[in-house]
This record gives C-alpha cells, sequence and structure tokens, in this order.
C-alpha cells in the first residue's frame, strides 16, 4: 500500500524554484493497477521518483508498505528499491552486455541470492513472460517488444510489492503495446500492484483507476465505471 | 558475490579490448621496466659478487705508493708469511703490457712477473705442463705460464708446451697453460705469467711496488690486515701514506652498496612509469564511467548501492591493473631469459620482484580506481537514468 500526504517536491532552476510536487496527496491500496496521467511537466515524473524512492520528498509524508520513506541513506534507498519496487521504463533500461537470463537475475544479484537459486528464479520470471527459448540473447538481438518483457521479467523477479511503469508501451508500435498492456492486465489480475506513468489517455483507460496530475497537484482521481 | 563482480569486471573490459589494452599497457610497461632492471642489477650484482668471492675473500693487495729511498724488496715480502701467524701466503707482483710475438702472429699480453705462490693467491689451475717453481724464480729462467688467448692467438691450439714465445727480443719458453679463468676480475686468459727477478729484469724496476697476501685462513682475515699494517707502519717509518692495503670484503662491502643504490635509483626511474601508467587507467576508468552512467542509473534503480557500484568499478581498475601486471611479468620473463642466454648470465626474478611489482600494480589499481569508482557510487540514479 501506498500513501502519500502533502508531499512537496521542489527543484531549483537558476533562480527560479519549481514546484514539482505541491503538496501531493493519494492512496493506492495493494492488488491495485492504477495510471498516473498528465501533461509533460505535470509532476508525473517527479511523483514516480517519489513512488520509486529514487528520490526523496521534501516535505510532507511518503508510506510504501507501512514503512515510512522518509530520512533514509542512499544505500538504504537502493536496498527499498531493490527488495520493494520494480522498475519498468519507456526504453526498457536492459543492460546491453549483458543477455536476458543476466539481466533478469542482476537484481537478485544485489539481493545477494546465490548461482542456482538465482538462476532458477530469473528463467522462472522469463518463462513467465514467454522468453523460456530467448534467455541468452543480448538485448540488440531482441525486438522492443520482448526486451519490454525482459524488462518486466527483472521487475517482477524480486516479488515486489510493487511495478512502477514509465510510459512501457512509448517505444512500441501499436500491436506490441497491446501485447505489453495485456501483461499487465494478466498481473495485476494475479495479485500485482502495478502503478503505470503514461500522457497517453487510451493507455491510461485500461487501468482501474486514473490520478490526474496538472502542475504538480493531484487533480481528481478518477474511478473506472 | 565477489565473483560475480569478477566476472563483471572481465566481461567489461573484454567487451572494450582494444582499450583495455592499451591501459594496461602502461601498466605492463611499468611492471617491465621494475622487474627488468631490478632484476638485471640483481643479476648483475650476484655475478660481480660471486667473482670476487671466486678471487677468495681472504685475499688483501697490498700497494706500495712510497717514492723514498726505502723500498720493499722481494725478500723482505716472502719474509713476512714467516713473521706472522695470521698470514698464509705472499706474493710480489708488476705487470706490464707488451707485445708478444710466436712467428708472424702478434698478441699484446699482460705481462705479469710473480712467484710460485701466486698459483694459489690467484686461485689459477693448469690446462697444461705446469706452474712456476721456486728454481725458476731464483735462476731467472725464460720461462712463461700464459693464459688461453694467449696460446690461441700466438698458436691457434692451446697444447703449446715446450714452444717458445719473444716478448722485446727475449724468448721464454712455455712451461704451462692456464686453464680458461671463470673470473670477469683479473682475468688470466690474456696474461703470460714469468718468473718475478726476471721481470725485475725486464721492467727495470726492483722495488716491490704490489703484492698479495692471504690469511691463514677465513678467519684470520682480519688479523692479517692488522698485521700487515704494523709490519708496512714499520718499514716505512710509521708513514701511513706510503702503502694502501685493499680488503677483498671491503670491496664487496663498498659493491654491495653501490648495486643497493642502483637498485633502488631504477626501480624509483622505473616505478615513476608505473605511476603514469596508474594514470591512464584514472583516465580511462572515468571516461568509462562517463560512457556508462546510464548503466549505473539502471543498476541504481534495481537496487545496487553505493557500495556495489564502488567496488564495481574498483574491482575493474584492480583487474586491469593486475592482469597487467601479471602480463607485464611474463613479458619480463621473456626478455630476462633472452638477455641471460645472451649474456651468458643468469638474471633471475626473485619472488620478492615478483611480489613488489604485484604489491605496487594492486596498490596503482587501488589508488587511480578510487576516485572514478567514487564518482560513479555518487551519481545520482535519477540524473543517470535521464541521460542518453
Amino acid at each position: 500500500m501506498i500513501r502519500m500526504n502533502n508531499v512537496s517536491k521542489i527543484y531549483r532552476m537558476g533562480e527560479e524554484a519549481v514546484h514539482a510536487l505541491d503538496k501531493a496527496t493519494m492512496e493506492i491500496q495493494d492488488g491495485e493497477f492504477v495510471a498516473i496521467i498528465g501533461p509533460s511537466g505535470s509532476g508525473k515524473s517527479t511523483m514516480m521518483n517519489i513512488i520509486g524512492c529514487l528520490d526523496i520528498a521534501d516535505s510532507g509524508e511518503y508510506v510504501l508498505d507501512g514503512q515510512s520513506i522518509d530520512d533514509y541513506s542512499e544505500e538504504e534507498l537502493a536496498g527499498i528499491r531493490n527488495r520493494k519496487l520494480g522498475f519498468v521504463f519507456q526504453n526498457f533500461n536492459l543492460l546491453s552486455k549483458l543477455s536476458a537470463l543476466e539481466n533478469v537475475e542482476l537484481p537478485l544479484v544485489y539481493q545477494g541470492v546465490h548461482g542456482r537459486e538465482r538462476k532458477k528464479r530469473a528463467v522462472q520470471a522469463l518463462t513467465k513472460m514467454g522468453l523460456a527459448d530467448r534467455i541468452h540473447h543480448k538485448p540488440s538481438e531482441l525486438s522492443g517488444g520482448q526486451q519490454q518483457r525482459v524488462a518486466i521479467a527483472r521487475a517482477l523477479v524480486t516479488n515486489p510489492s510493487l511495478i512502477l511503469a514509465d510510459e512501457p508501451t512509448g517505444n512500441l508500435d501499436q500491436a506490441t503495446g497491446i501485447e505489453i498492456m495485456q501483461l499487465f492486465h494478466d498481473l495485476n489480475s494475479q495479485g500485482n500492484t502495478i502503478v503505470l506513468i503514461t500522457h497517453d489517455a487510451r493507455i491510461a483507460a485500461q487501468a482501474g483507476r486514473r490520478i490526474r496530475m496538472l502542475d504538480g497537484h493531484v487533480m481528481i482521481e478518477e474511478e473506472n465505471t | 558475490m565477489i565473483f560475480q563482480s569478477f566476472r563483471m569486471a572481465f566481461s567489461s573490459i573484454l567487451s572494450n579490448k582494444m582499450r583495455s589494452f592499451l591501459t594496461m599497457l602502461g601498466i605492463i610497461i611499468g611492471v617491465v621496466a621494475v622487474v627488468v632492471l631490478v632484476s638485471l642489477v640483481n643479476g648483475a650484482t650476484n655475478s660481480v659478487t660471486s667473482q670476487i668471492q671466486g678471487l677468495g675473500s681472504d685475499l688483501l693487495t697490498v700497494n706500495i705508493t712510497s717514492k723514498g729511498s726505502k723500498a720493499l724488496t722481494m725478500g723482505e715480502v716472502e719474509q713476512l708469511a714467516d713473521d706472522y701467524d695470521s698470514i698464509g701466503a705472499t706474493a710480489p707482483s708488476m705487470t706490464q703490457n707488451a707485445a708478444a710475438k710466436h712467428g708472424t702472429n702478434t698478441y699484446s699480453a699482460t705481462i705479469q712477473g710473480t712467484t710460485s705462490s701466486y698459483e694459489t693467491i690467484g686461485g689459477l689451475s693448469l690446462l697444461y705442463g705446469r706452474f712456476l717453481k721456486t728454481p725458476d724464480i731464483g735462476d731467472s729462467t725464460a720461462v712463461a705460464v700464459v693464459g688461453v688467448d694467449v696460446a690461441d692467438e700466438l698458436f691457434g691450439t692451446r697444447q703449446i708446451v715446450g714452444q717458445s714465445i719473444s716478448v722485446s727480443g727475449r724468448s721464454f719458453l712455455v712451461i704451462g697453460v692456464l686453464n680458461e679463468s671463470t673470473s670477469a676480475f683479473g682475468g688470466s686468459d690474456g696474461k703470460m705469467i714469468i718468473p718475478y727477478t726476471l721481470a725485475q729484469r725486464i721492467f727495470k724496476q726492483s722495488d716491490v711496488t704490489s703484492y698479495y697476501v692471504t690469511a691463514r685462513d677465513s678467519n684470520s682475515v682480519d688479523a692479517a690486515q692488522t698485521d700487515l699494517t704494523t709490519a708496512m707502519m714499520r718499514k716505512f717509518n710509521q708513514d701511513a701514506d706510503a702503502f694502501s692495503i685493499t680488503n677483498q670484503a671491503a670491496i664487496l662491502d663498498t659493491m654491495a652498496s653501490v648495486m643497493s643504490t642502483m637498485t633502488l635509483l631504477l626501480g624509483g626511474i622505473a616505478g615513476i612509469s608505473l605511476l603514469v601508467g596508474g594514470i591512464g587507467i584514472m583516465n580511462i576508468m572515468l571516461v568509462s564511467v562517463a560512457e556508462r552512467t546510464r548503466e549505473i542509473g539502471i543498476r541504481k534503480a534495481i537496487g545496487a548501492g553505493r557500495k556495489r557500484i564502488l567496488s564495481q568499478f574498483l574491482i575493474e581498475s584492480l583487474v586491469i591493473s593486475v592482469l597487467g601486471g601479471f602480463i607485464g611479468i611474463l613479458v619480463s620473463w621473456g626478455i630476462l631469459a633472452i638477455v641471460s642466454a645472451i649474456a651468458s648470465m643468469s638474471f633471475a626474478m626473485t619472488g620478492s620482484v615478483i611480489a613488489l611489482a604485484v604489491g605496487f600494480c594492486m596498490f596503482v589499481g587501488v589508488v587511480f580506481g578510487l576516485y572514478p569508482a567514487s564518482k560513479a557510487s555518487k551519481l545520482q540514479p535519477i540524473q543517470a537514468l535521464r541521460m542518453d
């Protein structure tokens, strides 16, 4: 479960202070599929960074999984990202020198999971994504959709509390985008909590709930009917 | 985890082979310079030391510098061995270069006049014939014992006992040929040894200006030197400037200190090249960190902490430098093997030199890898991810 209470984040651009987040308040329950939408500059990226523990709020309270994320050291934040969060990025962000399997193994390496167990779990995650026959391929040898599925497998492999997807279909053609969205639906129905950040209304429409952002404020929370 | 880090370091090094090799080259050259130079000096020191020791560390050389009226005679020199228990043997010596001839062949030989006891003092052994004997000295017989170079150059063969060699119009009967010398110092190969009394006449010099003394055994060298000093002081009216006594052990000590200074100097210069190699590593690691900003961002996003990133880059620079070190040691081994073959001397790498080189490489790898690695570890994940 995620809870944000009056979270603010201010960036200084020279003389000017930009309120990337201005007293944002919201809640996401376990098992939800939520889309955060808004035009660029609306603060949704900052929202994602804070949800993803890549950044810390200047003020306000952010609680992830019952744990208040505040005043943590970088080292501790890295640990929280590793154990509780799975990231899926627009441009996949796979390590090009590593094979699909090694990419998926990486979060487990940082968790200190040992060789055989690590490989078993990585292969499981890749198989779940329908990539069992591609595990030794490098990202450059895979199509965009396959790369995104490797990235999803990497996000899933640690059994995170939350999967955070930032424009996951942005670099994919429409058909592949639909496939990937279907994967998120499947994962959600299996009980995974998913937060999708997008500016695409059609993609957002597929989520169970939408949080609209504008100028650093959380505007409307719409339920799907 | 450590294994995983090393594997990652290797794959990163392999993914950019040319660059990694060029970076390593700095370290390789540095290590080769250190190992080869230090080993060469060590080898030369050992060889020179063993040669000096081969001459006998119980050997004392006395040179008379006095031009005064008090002249030292051959008899007085021989008397020393009887007068002092500490002294084993004495042999006066005078040398001069002269052209030795046989038929049409000429060789510039070192003519040495001495006595029969020089055979043991100089550690000589004979290939053919015999050495000078006491009657030869007493009678000033025109006989000569020659080194192998003299025999080779004048006769083209070494079995020349019974032949004659002429020096400035005098004819000498060859009574012995010396074995090839193993020592580079005072090498006897180019010598033509004749009775001392005859040399006095030929060189027109009756005073003894130089003679060798051996102690009775290696424990009495100091005593022999003290006794010799006493005797010479008495002879030259307490004039310490009239003579000088050189102790072989003292020469060894001097040698050792000169050589260790040399080692330090050369090692230091070579160490500087290793340092330059280290700067090369730092440079490349900084480029690598800049290039891999995105990778660092990804790693951080999926849970790599600062320590992980720091150790990853540190291990990478360590692997480069230590790998370079090992290649350098292999290359040095090859160079030393070649030099040893050419110079027919043995230049072995000692374990301590290898340990020093590897240790220094690790030091360089860590020191010059630390700054780039810490720079990498301090990258903010959001900023790093934003890079394209």
